[in-house]
């Protein structure tokens, strides 16, 4: 799914800018991480691009047609093909696991078939296999009170890719993974992307993650963009300046010394200055 | 000393008189009003009265005619009360799924027809409000009138007024519980009920469970009272037998009706700790 935001502002109900201006290209099957501090409008931004918000200037386009402006039901049918991935997964807590999977192709599924699977879960291979990709197999059969956070934010991930969207929103999706796991789920996001052609747009924490898995990397910055740059020409000044106010290094797992990708190439003329657009 | 800084009497004391003398003056009005005198209660005729009556109490009737009839009459009382609940649930059900607000999709959608939701949700609210606003009794009095003397009155008035209590308290649930799990399903595609079913019914069904239990408790209860208006069941018989003025016999009925609610407390305490 493509997508562009041209030059979107967002002002949330208590009057608080979230976005001031932000412009985004975004073709079909393209990967991009969103950094920034916390409070940067990562989150706002993410939610705007799901239609969940409106702009309340500029405009969003999926595939070409702004999503206000659609009939209600050409709308649903656009959100059934946009899967997003929360940072606390919204799961009811009495819910087993193999319905809250399901209930990703809710969007796709016609009600008495959504009601069948309510009886009698509709598609259990389907349910395991996408539980399989988050290792978490096992756990099929589980009520999600009985899951910790990291495997609801699992789950979470499991129910996006059983709903096999054409674009992938993932909110933080792997804050309260170990590195490993955290690695594992971000790697099998990719995966998605590149096998099925699907676009993925995730706000991380951890930039070295950001840095790792992502072509391209947007920095967030009281609702402005300061840099989008593949990882080769991201500095460390320009991760400083976004992470200034938070804190004096950037955010790693583990808080890990962060290895820029730029710094085992040789130094490019004018690779300091941040390439705004 | 910090002792002789503090007062010597209860400084709480006055806005307790205060307090008290208070509600006895707002009491007042209230037992006047009702002509409400304890001296009635000892007065050596109501004794006399009360005295021949309460004496024929004992022994209860226990004739083996009279145990079947009473206990068909408690069937009959506990068929009332556990149809009309069903009934009355089968009607509040939709009807809290149309005044809900939590599954407005004008919410998370392009607010085209937000205005459609409140023209039907209103007379729905209202409709629930009317339905529980005239008691169940005033119900089976009506009804007795129109589908005649016997249980089917009961059932009706119960699943009337009860499908407004029902419909107001469940409504009430899905609002206080959390919205996020159906609002996330509505903005992946799903349709409203679908959303409702897989995102808040799981969370509402123990508290929904919990509140139908114990209305059908309640129902139980009424039942024996609309029993009295010739709504069938244990109240009709308890009613013939006070006007015949045979203690044996209500003390036989009270006795059943105190094991039967006894019976409808312990059913429904068992259900819900099942669901806890």
């Amino acid at each position: 799914m493509e997508l562009k935001l041209e030059s979107v502002a967002l002002t949330l109900d208590g009057g608080h800018r979230a976005i001031q201006e932000v412009s985004l290209t975004l073709a079909r099957g393209e990967r991009l991480a969103i950094i920034g501090s916390s409070g940067a409008g990562k989150t706002s931004l993410l939610r705007l691009i799901s239609t969940g918000l409106r702009p309340s200037l500029g405009a969003l386009r999926i595939e070409g047609r702004d999503p206000w402006l659609l009939s209600r039901r050409s709308l649903r049918a656009l959100r059934g093909r946009i899967g997003a991935i929360y940072q606390a997964p919204p799961l009811p807590p009495r819910q087993r696991v193999v319905t809250a999977v399901l209930a990703g192709r809710l969007g796709r599924w016609p009600l008495w078939k959504s009601y069948a699977s309510l009886a009698y879960p509709a598609d259990i291979p389907g349910a395991r296999a996408a539980l399989g990709r988050v290792d978490l197999a096992e756990r099929l059969f589980d009520r999600c009170d009985r899951l910790s956070g990291g495997q609801l934010q699992r789950v979470g991930v499991a129910r996006v890719f059983y709903q096999q969207p054409e674009l992938i929103l993932a909110d933080e999706p792997v804050s309260a993974l170990d590195p490993q796991l955290a690695d594992r789920v971000v790697g099998e996001l990719n995966r998605e992307s590149t096998t099925r052609g699907v676009t993925l747009v995730a706000s991380l924490h951890a930039v070295d993650l950001a840095l790792r898995w992502f072509p391209r990397v947007v920095g967030l910055r009281e609702g402005v963009v300061t840099f989008d740059l593949p990882p080769v020409r991201i500095t460390d000044a320009m991760l400083t300046e976004l992470y200034a106010s938070e804190s004096p290094m950037p955010p790693t797992q583990d808080n890990r010394p962060l290895e820029l990708p730029s710094a085992h190439l040789a130094p490019v003329a004018g690779a300091n200055q941040p390439l705004c657009r | 000393m910090p002792v002789a800084l503090s007062p010597s009497r209860d400084p709480a004391a006055f806005p307790r008189l205060a307090f008290a003398l208070a509600a006895i003056l707002l009491l007042w009005p209230g037992l006047e009003l009702t002509e409400f005198d304890p001296a009635t209660l000892i007065d050596k005729r109501s004794r006399e009265v009360m005295g021949k009556f309460l004496g024929t109490f004992f022994p209860p009737e226990l004739s083996q005619d009279f145990l079947k009839l009473v206990f068909k009459s408690t069937l009959e009382t506990l068929a009332i009360a556990t149809a009309g609940t069903f009934l009355a649930i089968v009607l509040a059900f939709p009807l809290s799924l149309v005044v809900s607000r939590s599954l407005s999709i004008s919410r998370i959608g392009p607010r085209t027809g937000h205005w459609i939701g409140d023209f039907i949700r209103l007379p729905a609210r209202w409709l629930l409000i009317v339905l529980r606003s005239i008691p169940e009794i005033v119900w089976a009095l009506l009804l007795v009138r129109a589908v005649g003397l016997g249980p089917a009155a009961g059932v009706f008035a119960i699943a009337i007024s009860y499908s407004g209590m029902l419909g107001k308290v469940y409504f009430e649930i899905y609002e206080a519980g959390d919205t996020r799990p159906a609002r996330a399903l509505m903005g992946a595609g799903s349709g409203r009920l679908a959303a409702f079913s897989y995102g808040i019914f799981p969370m509402a069904l123990p508290e929904l469970v919990s509140y139908s239990v114990y209305r059908w408790e309640c129902a139980v209860r009424a039942s024996v009272v609309m029993g009295f208006v010739g709504a069938g069941g244990l109240g009709t018989q308890l009613e013939l037998s006070m006007r015949m003025l045979n203690g044996g016999e209500v003390s036989t009925i009270l006795l059943m009706f105190f094991l039967l609610v006894l019976l409808a407390d312990g059913v429904s305490a068992l259900l819900r700790r099942a669901l806890a």
